[in-house]
């Protein structure tokens, strides 16, 4: 057995419920109806701290039950939401967590990230190739446009008007070169060009040039006017095919030619259009576009056919291993494939070989286990009740006996007796060990297992002057449980609460919602020190080895009383406060299974405050269950309890009985004296 | 006259100190070791009332069960240390009519003891009709169309409570009460065994019971008449 909660955070928990107490006393010396209603949220406060020590189902953690339970009070439709959230987020993180998706996906985004940047660099090459040749070709044609101009322009006109003619008859040799030289032809090399002649005479106008001047980039005439032979790349307006005017790319390349002996400066300018270039580069650039999405595609089927055929002998594995998960050892992966696959499929093989052995071993553990406490069963009980019958005669005749051996004679039955107690737990609990315990769960109305409880425990109580005061639902409260266990864990519960009460009262309250039912016993006795609530589970713990135990516990009791609650994947809970008391919450689901979010009963008693209980030592049951009483605050301040009233409580003490009565409101529960209410005796079978 | 027990027990000191506690009781006993001679014994000792070790060597208390049954009704308690629930039923249902667990105390065996030699009031001429079924109370015998059924005391006991009081839906704790003698909360298993067992002898379709009619949630009654 394991404490789910180490000793630390209780003792938070309690120095926190401390000063909560605190304020809870100030709140219920407001009065009764404000007292009702304080100690609910101190006690939802207290819980959701994690103000004890819980020891529940392994399945659950040790703080959710608390924390779910604080969820859960504020409206499960939020919860549903989460829950279907959750779902989704699983399925696509699960999706995500694919192995060939993964391999797929990253193969595209890598081949598309190459392709891209494989693309950018060839795109520029490209580029650059065509337009170096451009360049070339361009400027050997401006060397013979300015040669052929240097001729032409010899002795050039002063009137502007001939000199235009001049330039004009110029711009058409320079755009007709086979007519002048043969060095080139327009169209050749360099391609389609417009020529562009303009006087740089001082004075002379942009309008006195011949040809498009207005294509000639500013920066580029000025350095041409400056002397120097230049090109220049820019954006002309040219009408495209559907005859609309459109920018178009151009290489400018512009010359100075200075007629030598007259001074005179001309420019000469050409202007090649890149359209032929520029549909090359769309060519290839969609050229290279269609390949790469092609390739990269491709790359993504190979990706995803090498990841299928690198994964199918995992999957194969997994297979196998859910197999072997699912209790089938003998199952085993063919060792056949590539190296790495036969050394996993080897070592898989050992590792399903050495669990089976492991488990061989284990099932023959256990089975010499089940051997051994039926053999120790039996062994030990035939002598046992031999001597159980020989005590029992002797004892019978006792009267005859001279004292002293009298005496001895009650003292071996009496021991006897707790010997038996003792080998009946002992085997109770190596049972749980070996796993042989099973539920033998059927449909009951639990509120009879209690009172059943109760009553059994009643004659403890009142030798003790302990009042046991049941709070039951007036509504059954059907459950498939295991009867036996489940009033073993009651009978142990209210042992233990009559052992610890120190004569005052013990509560014991049940109440159910649709999932689970909880039932809690409290006393208000010598309580718990802190970090003594995750302890009082362990075998032969005591939390005081000198106290004396009344009713004869075998300091196995709560620990087998947590194993009945196991079993039925239920939670047994304990909470504590020095010298205010103690209280224990089964919680169990109705149905067997079914897996616990929440307990239907606080784990921390809502009235939970100081002062109030000491009140309540003696005299008659009017003040037990009157308004004054905390037990009836339970009862009356919470409005979750409203649904599961007690119809006036159980109570069973010293010189009462039990007495049960009228099923009305704890208020009238409260006017309901034993006097008045029926009365039926723990002895006299009730329910 | 006094009540013959026989104790079919192997280990020497409990046979003994029961021999000793039931004749305290007023009872005689006998006593065999061996499940193997058990049934002889029986048949010389020809007792009472058999109490049964489970764990015997020779034959297992089980089979001797079912040998003794096999040619007699005469009620066996069973006393056994075993608690597992398997070995309870697994007993009842070789014909054991009740069971003690050990270590039980001396006035529990005598009760249980007594409980099971206690046979029905016989005063009155009784003569009561459960479906088509007759059963003669003097006479303890049970007839369907003049044929007789052969029953076992116990299963007599059971059946005759249930068709004394046609009307009445009997729980299993009252049946445990009238039939077995508990006075507080037993064994409910003792009834749903005896009452599968009962129904095999008596009814035509214990599928479909019409002797002994199940009253679900509550418990059983007698079918109509």
């Amino acid at each position: 057995m394991t404490l789910s909660t180490p000793q630390q955070p209780a003792r938070n928990a309690a120095a926190g419920s401390g000063s909560a107490d605190g304020d809870a006393a100030a709140a219920s010396s407001a009065g009764a109806s404000v007292a009702g209603e304080s100690p609910v949220a101190d006690a939802v406060g207290g819980e959701s701290v994690g103000g004890a020590a819980v020891v529940g189902a392994a399945a659950v953690g040790a703080a959710a039950p608390a924390a779910a339970e604080d969820r859960n009070d504020r409206g499960g439709g939020r919860r549903e939401q989460r829950h279907t959230r959750d779902i989704w987020w699983r399925r696509l993180t699960h999706s995500s967590r694919s192995l060939r998706l993964r391999v797929v996906v990253m193969t595209l985004v890598l081949s598309s990230v190459v392709m891209v940047l494989l693309g950018v660099v060839l795109q520029r090459q490209i580029r650059d190739g065509l337009l170096a040749n451009k360049q070339s070709a361009a400027i050997a044609e401006i060397e013979n446009a300015m040669a052929t101009a240097r001729v032409q322009l010899v002795g050039a006109e002063t009137n502007p008007t001939k000199l235009r003619s001049q330039l004009a008859r110029l711009v058409q040799d320079i755009g007709n070169p086979a007519r002048v030289s043969d060095t080139g032809a327009q169209g050749s090399t360099a391609g389609v060009f417009d020529p562009v002649v303009a006087p740089l005479r001082p004075g002379a106008s942009v309008a006195s040039a011949v040809g498009p001047i207005d294509d000639v980039p500013p920066p580029l005439r000025a350095e041409v006017e400056g002397g120097n032979e230049t090109w220049q790349y820019t954006t002309v307006m040219r009408k495209n095919a559907a005859g609309v005017l459109a920018p178009v790319p151009a290489l400018v390349v512009g010359g100075p030619v200075v007629i030598p002996r007259s001074g005179d400066a001309f420019g000469v300018y050409l202007i090649f259009l890149l359209t032929t270039e520029q549909k090359t580069l769309a060519v290839v650039q969609q050229t290279l576009l269609v390949g790469a999405a092609a390739l990269a595609l491709a790359l993504g089927l190979i990706a995803f056919l090498v990841a299928t055929a690198v994964l199918r002998p995992i999957r194969r594995a997994s297979a196998v291993a859910a197999r072997v998960a699912a209790g089938d050892l003998s199952e085993r992966m063919p060792v056949r494939g590539a190296a790495e696959l036969t050394s996993m499929a080897s070592s898989f093989n050992g590792m399903a070989e050495a669990i089976r052995a492991q488990i061989r071993q284990l099932e023959e553990f256990g089975a010499l286990q089940r051997r051994f406490t039926s053999d120790v069963s039996h062994e030990l009980r035939t002598p046992l009740t031999t001597v159980r019958m020989a005590a029992d005669t002797l004892h019978a005749g006792r009267d005859e006996f001279p004292p002293h051996l009298a005496r001895a004679t009650e003292l071996m039955v009496d021991e006897l007796d707790r010997f038996e107690d003792l080998l009946t737990d002992l085997l109770e609990i190596s049972r749980y060990d070996a796993g042989m315990a099973e539920l033998q769960a059927e449909s009951v109305d639990v509120r009879t297992s209690v009172m059943d409880c109760v009553a059994a425990a009643g004659p403890v109580a009142a030798t003790t002057g302990v009042r046991i005061i049941t709070h039951l639902p007036d509504a059954e409260v059907r459950a498939e449980v295991d009867v036996r266990r489940v009033e073993r864990i009651l009978r142990n519960l209210l042992n233990n609460a009559v052992d610890h009460a120190e004569g005052g009262s013990i509560d014991v309250e049940l109440a159910a919602d649709e999932d689970a039912l909880a039932i809690a016993v409290t006393d208000y006795g010598v309580g718990l020190k802190p970090g003594e609530a995750g302890l009082v589970f362990n075998r032969f713990w005591r939390a005081d080895p000198s106290r004396q135990r009344r009713t004869g516990g075998t300091g196995l009791g709560l620990a087998i009383a947590l194993e009945d609650a196991r079993l039925h994947g239920g939670w047994l809970q304990a909470w504590g406060n020095p010298g205010r008391g103690a209280r224990f919450r089964l919680t169990l689901p109705r149905v067997p299974g079914f897996m616990l979010s929440a307990s239907p009963l606080p784990l921390r008693p809502p009235d939970d405050e100081a002062g109030d209980r000491d009140g309540v030592g003696g005299g008659g049951v009017g003040s037990v269950v009157g308004g004054g009483d905390p037990a009836a605050n339970i009862v009356a301040g919470r409005g979750a309890y409203d649904a599961m009233r007690a119809g006036g409580p159980f109570v069973v003490g010293p010189g009462l009985g039990a007495s049960v009565g009228a099923p009305a409101g704890p208020d009238a529960g409260a006017r309901t004296g034993p006097d008045t209410g029926p009365h039926t005796g723990p002895e006299g079978g009730h329910g | 006259m006094r009540a013959r027990i026989l104790v079919v027990d192997d280990d020497p000191a409990l046979a003994e100190m029961l021999t000793i506690v039931l004749r305290g009781e007023g009872f005689d006993s006998a006593i065999v070791r061996d499940g193997s001679r058990a049934l002889d014994a029986f048949r010389e000792v020809r007792p009472d009332l058999v109490l049964l070790d489970l764990m015997l060597p020779g034959l297992s208390g089980l089979d001797v069960c079912k040998q003794i049954r096999a040619e007699s009704g005469v009620p066996i308690i069973m006393l056994t240390a075993k608690t597992d629930t398997v070995d309870v039923v697994l007993g009842l249902e070789s014909g054991a009519d009740d069971y003690v667990m050990k270590p039980f105390k001396p006035k529990e065996l005598t009760a249980r003891v007594r409980a099971r030699l206690r046979r029905g009031d016989v005063g009155t001429v009784e003569r009561l009709r459960v479906a088509d079924v007759e059963v003669d109370v003097p006479g303890h015998q049970v007839l369907r169309g003049g044929a007789p059924i052969s029953l076992t005391p116990l299963e007599f006991d059971l059946l005759v409570a249930l068709a004394r009081k046609p009307r009445q839906v009997f729980t299993r704790e009252m049946l445990l009460e009238q039939v077995w003698g508990y006075r507080h909360a037993a064994d409910t298993r003792l009834v749903n065994v005896h009452v599968q067992r009962l129904r095999s002898k008596i009814e035509k379709d214990p599928e479909h019971p019409e002797v002994v009619v199940t009253v679900r949630g509550v418990g059983y009654r007698a079918g109509a008449a």
